[in-house]
């Protein structure tokens, strides 16, 4: 039998092979994100707010699209029984749990980074050179925690009516400390809303707890979760 | 040589439903069984016990050697279940598929090449996304993956349905020859006259019990 890490590889490099073949998250997702990102400018319409809230905005548009995403990647599985089969086949769903949420990882960091650009470009917020270790550490641990998250609501939700509307219902509220955690880490990072770079490292322990949390209870819930 | 299937007056119950009362059954290697009987018999429910997916309320039962009552998810590796749906990926090709599923068992790129030119897709298919093929070339596409994934049992729960005539000859001729290649067969199907005409041997399931009808 092949170890987690062995079906994790697996089953990461397949999710992102679909997604390379069927281009939904480059050629729907992001343009979705995107057009948050232009919405918020409009209802907001006022530099020195947008500025301000910036990083705030960013996270909320990526928690949206994570919604897409997930509701994209378990949608694949189940389209044509693949997840039953997966099951069937005795395949650990550990490995499932990991795989699903490095495809995942891997495709939300590049609309974060989309979404950054975006703030940048719309909102005329600044990186300033001192937080961009912080930065990356908010980026790297928030994606994580929000990909774990994903994952578990997103294996619980594909086999129940209504999925569409209950994966926010389940996923959002407790998502929340990371949206809290990475905008008040991002606000460190980037100098806005008064913050300064010391300000933010104690949400990093905030936001790695999380993804740890979600990581282990994931990997050891997962397989129960779908065999339900 | 120990036989594939041995169940002994096994009991098996779906919420407070018993699915299967007192079924009992032995499917020797190789052999194609058909099973029939009408709908809410048993057979899907007796499918689903032999892949490890429905635990064993009484009774004994015995699957490849692996005891289902102590340990029911052993069996998962060496077992095939294709029902109503396929299991593939349509926005990747056959050849992904095949491999991917191949993959889960640590297939060589050797296997899962054999296991596509065993199912006529090794040309022109291969390279074709799942989701533009017909019914019959999902099918086939479907059990290349378990024919790549190495199952020793095939549990085929309606194989014919949706397929062309053509098709159901294609499907009939593969599971022959995965019978001659040491597969272990068991299709529930209503297609009595064409499935009847594949099995080996016919088994009526009636209310969760099993007789024997040739």
């Amino acid at each position: 039998m092949l170890s987690v890490w062995a079906i994790s590889r697996l089953v990461a490099g397949k999710d992102l092979r679909v997604e390379w073949r069927s281009r939904v998250v480059s050629n729907q997702v992001v343009p979705f994100a995107a057009l948050m990102m232009v919405m918020f400018a409009f209802a907001l319409d006022s530099d020195s707010v947008l500025k301000r809230v910036a990083p705030g905005l960013v996270w909320l548009a990526a928690m949206f699209s994570l919604l897409v995403i997930v509701q994209r990647a378990f949608a694949v599985e189940t389209a044509d029984g693949a997840l039953d089969a997966l099951r069937v086949a005795g395949v650990r769903g550990a490995g499932i749990f990991v795989g699903k949420a490095l495809a995942l990882a891997a495709q939300l960091a590049v609309l974060e980074l989309i979404l950054l650009g975006a703030a940048i470009v719309l909102y005329d917020t600044h990186l300033v050179g001192s937080g961009i270790a912080l930065l990356a550490c908010t980026y790297l641990t928030a994606t994580l925690g929000l990909s774990f998250v994903g994952t578990l609501y997103g294996g619980l939700a594909a086999g129940a009516k209504g999925r569409e509307t209950l994966l926010p219902l389940l996923m959002l509220p407790v998502a929340a400390p990371v949206l809290i955690g990475a905008t008040r880490a991002t606000e460190a990072a980037l100098g806005t809303a008064g913050a300064t770079t010391s300000d933010g490292w104690p949400w990093i322990g905030l936001l790695a707890l999380f993804a740890v949390a979600f990581g282990i209870g994931g990997t050891l819930a997962f397989g129960s979760l779908i065999d339900e | 040589m120990e036989p594939a299937v041995e169940l002994v007056d096994v009991v098996a119950v779906l919420g407070a439903f018993p699915v299967l009362a007192g079924a009992t059954l032995r499917v020797e290697r190789s052999e194609i069984v058909l099973l029939r009987g009408p709908n809410g018999a048993g057979k899907t429910s007796l499918l689903r016990l032999c892949a490890g997916l429905l635990p064993v309320e009484r009774g004994t039962a015995t699957v490849l050697g692996v005891d289902l009552v102590h340990d029911r998810t052993a069996v998962r590796t060496r077992v095939g279940l294709l029902g109503h749906a396929n299991g593939l990926y349509a926005d990747l090709t056959v050849a992904d598929n095949v491999r991917f599923w191949g993959a889960t068992v640590g297939a060589s790129a050797e296997e899962v090449n054999a296991a596509m030119e065993r199912m006529g897709l090794a040309d022109r298919l291969a390279d074709v996304s799942v989701g533009r093929l017909s019914a019959g070339q999902r099918r086939r596409t479907a059990l290349a993956c378990l024919i790549a994934r190495r199952a020793e049992l095939w549990l085929l729960d309606e194989p014919h349905a949706g397929l062309d005539a053509a098709g159901r000859d294609e499907l009939d001729a593969t599971l022959r020859s995965a019978a001659v290649a040491g597969a272990t067969v068991i299709v529930a199907s209503h297609e009595l006259e064409r499935a009847g005409s594949l099995a080996t041997r016919v088994v009526q399931v009636v209310g969760g019990c099993i007789r024997e009808a040739r």
